[in-house]
């Protein structure tokens, strides 16, 4: 019985915590002097790091969408450019930003609970704030912020990388010309898919970088504890991207 | 001067220390003692507000540190050093720049200073020639020293050292007694030594606070230590002295 109230009251515990370290977060902004350092450290490691990684699933996500589509549209009264029509708004509003934020939740997420779970097991954490530093403002904020600011540039990357596979692959294939593939692209150009892909990339970017973080920083329980921390990082980023990604095509489409 | 008041802390419901008080002294060493478990590094991470008391008060300098907001807490914080159990030395450093970030945190000295003062600081712990490496390529014993190295580094006022020669050869804890002691003496530093090596207590210590069962069995000075006819702490006493010897004899 006690377990069950638990159970049914933790998420509500979770979410308020999540929000006051945010909130902490936001109180250290202050201080941001102190911490620009480790924000340049923070975007390298977030960002152009993962730029080999993002950009091979962005490559294959777009060799796939090209040959698939070719297989299931192209017809004899369905023309080839159609390829483009599909292959490049599935990119840009869904594709480039969800790929590259389930990839980062493993990567990135993964990292970041890790590194900040071993800093409060072996007390780290305690060591920061003796001194009279805020952890919070000191390994937070600059993994936020590097994650707002880098991931719309991985997203912009894993467009352009994405065309380039599929072009690839048609060219490869032979399903349908560089030509056609781009007057296709043309026609049915939508000016809000980049705009929506940007927004989504911003909003992952800040998921999967303050759920991280809320989860190492507040791990308990030794190395298992920031096993623990670990893998709920990457599996709670995953599932914090999917809805949000539903609820932004809800919202802005 | 620190004063812990009538302190109460539980972990699941599971008391570890119950209606504690303290006081410690301007410019004295005070040794906290007691079992392992016992809570005596749950006590001093109340002393700098790592962690919130169930009731009760700690002062510092007559400032009620559960009470204040917590920019007021992290200037509190700035006095202190603290060398924890584990050394906590940041393993993305090398040890010398463990040593050097609350001086770069801290301080607007020059690099040229900064690159001074650490390596003055590491050759206090005698340790002239670790800087370049990780912590994690040190031994448990070096990597205490380094961090007692950082702990020094600010010059604070207080110093709180948890467990400083747990896990150490017998020679390098003298060496750190000796330091704990020549730090107190040269810089007036107020020092809170957590131990339950009695070595150290007796050649450290001004004063001794000796927790059991949750509780501030006894507080009183060395001398009062040797002439105390309190039972439990004969047999804490004891067992150490037991343990002390049998090391001394099992390592020759
Ligand atoms: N953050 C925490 N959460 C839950 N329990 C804790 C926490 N910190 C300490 N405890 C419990 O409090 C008790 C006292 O721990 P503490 O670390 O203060 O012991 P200690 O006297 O320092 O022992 P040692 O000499 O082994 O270091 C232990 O039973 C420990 O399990
Ligand atoms: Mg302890």
């Amino acid at each position: 019985m006690n377990g069950v109230v638990l159970n049914l009251v933790r998420p509500f515990f979770s979410l308020g915590r999540f929000s006051l370290l945010l909130a902490k977060a936001c109180g250290s902004l202050g201080d941001i002097g102190i911490y620009r350092k480790n924000m340049v450290v923070q975007m390298v490691r977030i960002g152009l790091e993962s730029i080999p990684i993002v950009a091979l699933a962005a490559a294959f996500s777009g060799a796939v969408t090209t040959v698939q589509t070719a297989y299931q549209l192209v017809s004899p009264i369905i023309p080839p450019k159609v390829i483009g029509a599909v292959v490049v708004p599935s990119l840009t509003m869904e594709l480039a930003a969800v790929v590259t934020g389930f990839i980062l939740s493993g990567r990135v997420g993964a990292r970041i609970a890790a590194e900040l779970g071993t800093m409060r097991v072996t007390e780290q954490i305690d060591a920061l704030e003796a001194m009279g530093l805020n952890s919070v403002g000191y390994l937070i904020v600059p993994r936020v912020a590097a994650g707002i600011l880098m991931f719309p540039v991985l997203y912009v990357a894993a467009c352009l990388i994405g065309v380039a596979g599929s072009l690839l692959a048609a060219m490869l294939t032979g399903v349908v010309s560089i030509g056609e593939f781009i007057l296709g692209a043309r026609e049915h150009y939508d000016n809000f898919g980049p705009y929506f892909g940007l927004i989504k990339a911003f909003v992952f970017g800040f998921l999967i970088t303050s759920i991280s973080c809320y989860m190492g920083y507040y791990t308990e329980g030794g190395a298992e504890g920031v096993g623990r921390s670990t893998t709920r990082a990457a599996v709670m980023s995953c599932v914090f991207i999917l809805v949000a990604d539903f609820a932004l095509a809800i919202v802005l489409l | 001067m620190i004063r812990v008041e009538h302190l109460t802390k539980a972990f699941n419901g599971h008391p570890v220390l119950q209606d504690v008080s303290l006081e410690i002294h301007e410019g004295e060493t005070l040794a906290i003692i007691g079992r392992s478990g016992s809570g005596k590094s749950v006590l001093m991470k109340h002393i700098i507000g790592l962690m919130k008391p169930d009731s009760g008060r700690v002062f510092v300098d007559g400032t009620d540190i559960s009470s204040i907001s917590y920019s007021e807490l992290r200037l509190v914080r700035r006095q202190f050093g603290v060398l924890f159990q584990g050394g906590a030395l940041f393993d993305s450093m090398s040890a010398f720049d463990n040593v050097a970030f609350p001086l770069h945190t801290f301080t607007r000295k020059s690099e040229d200073d900064i690159r001074r003062e650490t390596q003055k600081c590491l050759d206090l712990v005698h340790l002239p020639h670790v800087g370049a490496v990780n912590p994690s390529e040190l031994s448990g014993g070096m990597r205490k020293r380094v961090a007692l190295a950082r702990a020094i580094a600010l010059r604070p006022r207080y110093i709180i050292y948890d467990e400083p020669t747990s896990g150490l050869d017998p020679e390098t804890s003298s060496t750190i007694n000796e330091l704990i002691k020549g730090l107190a003496r040269q810089l007036e530093i107020t020092s809170i030594v957590v131990t339950h090596d009695m070595h150290s207590v007796l050649a450290i210590a001004d004063r001794v606070a000796f927790i059991h069962n949750a509780r501030m069995h006894w507080v009183g000075s060395i001398n009062d230590l040797h002439s105390s006819e309190d039972e439990v702490l004969h047999a804490f006493v004891k067992a150490n002295e037991y343990f002390i010897g049998a090391a001394a004899s099992g390592a020759s």
